[in-house]
């Protein structure tokens, strides 16, 4: 299948190689032309709002406030808050020298890295191709964009709208399944973006390697939540279930699997019960406000989980596989080897283990991989530093599942098997960006740098080791001078 | 494996641990000073006072650096919250990423394999220190580093191929290589296979563009220096020169004098002038000669590798000495006519570690570095950008991935977590987030929680107001529900 819009029979190589150009032309280079797209971008999504919504209520029946939200505005406010900052982030950065170095100019220049990919997926298909496009764009770069095939009225809406606003120069949309992707990534990029599965991001990676290009991977996990201690069980309870359930579990940040002792189980599963029908009513499959999976395949891949499991179904359950509904559910009294332990989930399935201590818990959670979210549920400062000092994740959130990944200034991203690299505001930007080192010297004071000189003696070392040493604080300001 | 079980102990992530380590390694460095520089002399005819200024000089501040500025490289970072997250912590926790593989090269084998490894304690991971074999006899006087180390947390794993390939098969948090850019991409291809990230400092041609315009006797005096360290042998040394052909022969002569001058008229038998590393080298290094007319030097002795300092005239892009990265004292100077020329000569080649351009015009320095890309620059000298140890120090493209030196190693082996610490109250305010939506909570969510208000110098004005409005609506959906 081939791209859309007015180059319809290129192919891959042909656009990869007009978008080199056009970056070689240095078109993409100045402020002016990335704050253009930038804007065009925002206009995309202010004019298209409601074709939107329709594309991804037919990919996921996503309910609106979660597709505004979630989607529309999470990348409207990350553009936003871009094309604000872009003419500070593009500054050189003016760096510490050392005596010897005090007349020149030592800076830290952010440049373009050239023609970058950036492979989207299917559970958020508008916000994860078009947020790390937003840095691209930004740093100065061309981009390609390989949408998930899977969310595939996202992928053609995508595919029209893009070349209406951006550069066709600069910024193509190549669609496809495995097949295509895999040819794409046998050409050269500057850098590779990718989120998904763990499985995928290998062959990226090794793809990579063969060029030698850099890539970020936002990959996902089994995110942990531990609910200990002292707390507030219904406001827990409500923020638990509506960061697992929004997007019916389809989010790489929901909260996989919790942790809890016997006693407070009791306590949550009610609340749990509570939460769920304030938010969905006593049938979630009438309510407008829960998701579908999104395809069949993913469906059965749930339920056969759930029947697979040695645990005791405590709420929902059932599902129906011509709408893809998949009701909310609860299973209980599983340990770790359990079939719904094995992988993400990736759905609206709450496994909940019970754990005898904290301790247990940590050591539960640092015998897996390293999630991309790790949530922790108490009232207690000490239960939460505990478990933030001993364990390891991409992102921490005490009392609250997916927010912090709204937040603009903190980097988003996996550790380890959940991902490398981050991105979101001005980490998206630095992401694509090469952080190139300079450094301007004079032609005078040629006399300190004989000091450097052969032949070596023992006094020039001597007097170089001083002007080249760290500052230290009790010095005043002085010049070899 | 046994290390990973040392590191989870948690030993290496207190602070007095992690100070204590790197104060053991400056005292290595002091007390085996002997050992190390009779260990250069014999692996590269390295001069003693050559190895105490191009190998410990910088070692030893990179390590004063980490433990005067630890504590606060180990702080939380805060970062900036929205209106949502005003009462909350937000901010990025530096963590250890675990086990860490550094894999050291053969040119100055004590600082490519000990300056990575001063960060990656200070960032607290445990490490496998892997010194190339090449530079043999330094090898052996690092096998001594678990006198002074913890033996458990740093072990030194030395050996040839094979026993890299071995190391390479384990799953490690990160790999640091130090070498050449065709064992980089077998190190990042097996890194793929566990997922694991990679800093790659890797080489290429370094361009020396010398401008008409420019003062040539300080110009050629460092260009000397800088090229014929260490034989040449350094990853960031000039590796070719490209200027108009009417300085070609003011060049040639100016660099002639310098070398007088560093070496005396018989380098072979001066302290300060080195050895090419091994047979191997030494025979590649003399097959670049061919098709190629000297200028300067030429002579040499294959019992001893020693080539003379050697510079080339006329030389054509597509002779021999163009064709690959010298690593030697072979100094090809390649006519061209003027600035724009050298950029595009630049341009048609891989991205380089390093780019010298020579000039007393601004307006060609500024050309130089908006027009090319590579992994630093430096205008008016060779080699000492990387002596500041706060301008990041890697490659782009072909010459590497990652950057490190002063905090950026610490950062570079460092997780970035985010953490978001909220509490369980202002339950009212999350509620607009809960299903049932409506449209006026949708409206109001849109408008309140995550627009970004993007009105430049107003902004504080406009958020005082907006924070006024929130209170207003949080008590109006009190009395409302």
């Amino acid at each position: 299948m081939s791209s859309f819009g007015v180059f319809e029979m290129e192919s891959q190589r042909q656009i990869i190689e007009r978008l080199r150009a056009a970056f070689q032309s240095g078109v993409t280079a100045p402020l002016q032309f990335r704050l253009t797209q930038l804007k065009s971008l925002l206009s995309l999504l202010e004019d298209n709002e409601p074709q939107i919504l329709e594309a991804l209520q037919k990919d996921l029946a996503k309910p609106k406030f979660e597709a505004v939200l979630s989607e529309i505005d999470m990348v409207v406010n990350d553009l936003c808050y871009t094309i604000n900052s872009l003419p500070t982030w593009i500054q050189p950065s003016y760096v510490g020298k050392n005596l010897a170095t005090k007349l020149d100019d030592c800076f830290v220049r952010r440049e373009p890295l050239g023609v970058v990919l950036i492979i989207g997926a299917w559970n958020y298909p508008l916000q994860l191709i078009l947020a790390p496009l937003i840095g691209a764009i930004a740093a100065g770069n061309c981009a390609i964009l390989k949408p998930s095939e899977i969310s595939r009225a996202t992928e053609r809406l995508l595919a029209q709208l893009i070349p209406k606003y951006l550069s066709q120069e600069c910024f193509a949309v190549i669609c496809g399944g495995a097949e295509e992707t895999k040819s794409l990534l046998e050409n050269r990029f500057d850098h590779i973006f990718y989120t998904g599965s763990q499985a995928v991001a290998r062959s990226i990676l090794q793809a990579a390697a063969v060029h030698l290009t850099p890539v970020t991977l936002e990959l996902g996990g089994k995110c942990p939540c531990l609910i200990y201690g002292r707390l507030d069980m219904l406001a827990a309870a409500k923020r638990l279930v509506w960061s697992k359930f929004f997007n019916a579990g389809q989010s790489c940040v929901a909260p996989d699997y919790v942790l809890c002792t016997p006693e407070m189980r009791e306590e949550l599963l009610p609340a749990i019960a509570k939460a769920l029908s304030i938010f969905y009513g006593s049938q979630p499959k009438q309510s407008e406000d829960f998701s579908r999976i999104v395809t069949d395949r993913h469906w059965d891949r749930l339920m056969a989980l759930l029947g697979k499991t040695q645990g005791r179904v405590v709420m929902g359950g059932e599902g129906s596989k011509e709408d893809k509904y998949f009701a909310p559910t609860v299973v209980v009294d599983l340990d770790g080897s359990d079939a719904l332990m094995q992988e993400e989930i990736f759905g609206p399935i709450m496994p909940i283990l019970t754990i005898e201590s904290l301790e247990q818990g940590i050591t539960f959670i640092n015998q897996r991989e390293k999630p991309l979210a790790l949530y922790v549920f108490s009232d207690e400062s000490q239960v939460v530093n505990m478990v933030l000092e001993r364990t390891s994740s991409g992102g921490f959130c005490s009392n609250d599942g997916i927010v912090h990944m709204t937040l603009p200034g903190l980097p988003f991203g996996g550790v380890g098997a959940s991902g490398m690299g981050s991105y979101h505001g001005r980490w998206t930007f630095e992401t694509f960006s090469h952080r190139r080192g300079c450094m301007l010297r004079g032609w005078g004071l040629e006399r300190i740098s004989m000091l450097r000189y052969p032949p070596y003696t023992e006094s020039n070392l001597s007097w170089l080791r001083w002007a080249t040493s760290a500052k230290k604080k009790s010095w005043g300001v002085c010049s070899v001078m | 494996m046994e290390l990973m079980k040392a590191f989870q102990t948690g030993r290496s992530k207190p602070i007095d641990f992690r100070v204590q380590q790197l104060k053991n390694l400056q005292r290595f460095i002091t007390e085996k000073q002997k050992d190390i520089t009779d260990a250069l002399k014999k692996d590269l005819h390295k001069s003693e006072n050559g190895t105490l200024l191009y190998e410990l000089l910088g070692l030893e501040g990179e390590i004063n650096m980490a433990i005067a500025n630890l504590s606060v490289w180990m702080a939380p970072r805060p970062v900036a919250k929205n209106l949502l997250t005003i009462s909350d912590e937000v901010y990025i926790q530096p963590e250890p990423l675990g086990v860490v593989l550094i894999i050291g090269a053969w040119n100055y084998p004590i600082t490519v394999t000990l300056q990575p490894l001063v960060g990656a304690i200070a960032a607290g991971n445990a490490v496998v220190v892997k010194p190339s074999e090449v530079s043999c006899h330094t090898a052996k006087v690092l096998e001594l580093l678990p006198l002074y180390l913890d033996p458990e947390m740093y072990p030194v794993v030395t050996g040839g191929v094979p026993e890299t390939q071995e190391l390479l098969k384990q799953r490690f948090d990160h790999i640091f290589y130090t070498g050449n850019s065709m064992v980089g991409k077998l190190v990042m291809e097996a890194a793929a296979r566990h997922l694991t990230p990679v800093t790659l400092e890797l080489g290429g041609k370094n361009p020396c563009y010398i401008d008409k315009d420019c003062d040539l006797e300080i110009a050629c005096r460092r260009i000397t220096w800088g090229k014929y360290i260490n034989c040449g042998q350094t990853c960031i040394s000039p590796d070719y020169i490209l200027c108009e052909p009417s300085i070609q022969d003011k060049v040639v002569e100016e660099i002639r004098k310098s070398i007088k001058e560093f070496y005396t008229d018989d380098p072979k038998t001066f302290i300060d002038y080195g050895r090419i590393i091994n047979q191997r080298h030494f025979k590649r290094i003399i097959a670049l000669f061919e098709g190629s007319t000297v200028a300067i030097g030429g002579e040499n002795d294959e019992s001893q590798c020693y080539i003379a300092p050697t510079v080339l005239r006329d030389v054509t892009p597509e002779s021999k000495v163009m064709q690959e990265e010298i690593f030697g004292p072979v100094l090809p100077i390649v006519p061209i006519k003027g600035v724009n020329e050298a950029i595009q000569f630049i341009n048609e080649r891989e991205k380089p570690l390093a780019l010298y351009v020579f000039s007393s015009s601004n307006k060609v320095i500024k050309q130089m570095i908006s027009e090319t890309s590579s992994g630093a620059l430096l205008a008016n000298d060779c080699l000492i950008h990387y002596t500041i140890s706060d301008l990041p120090f890697g490659g782009v493209g072909n010459s590497g991935m990652g950057c490190y030196h002063g905090k950026s190693t610490f950062d570079q082996l460092s997780h970035l977590r985010s953490c978001l610490i909220k509490r369980l109250g202002m339950e009212q305010l999350n509620g607009m987030r809960y299903p049932p939506h409506t449209a006026e909570k949708l409206r109001l969510a849109r408008l309140l929680l995550l627009k970004q208000v993007s009105l430049g110098r107003v902004r504080h004005l406009v958020q005082a107001t907006t924070l006024i409005m929130l209170a207003a609506f949080v008590l109006a959906l009190y009395y409302v529900s």
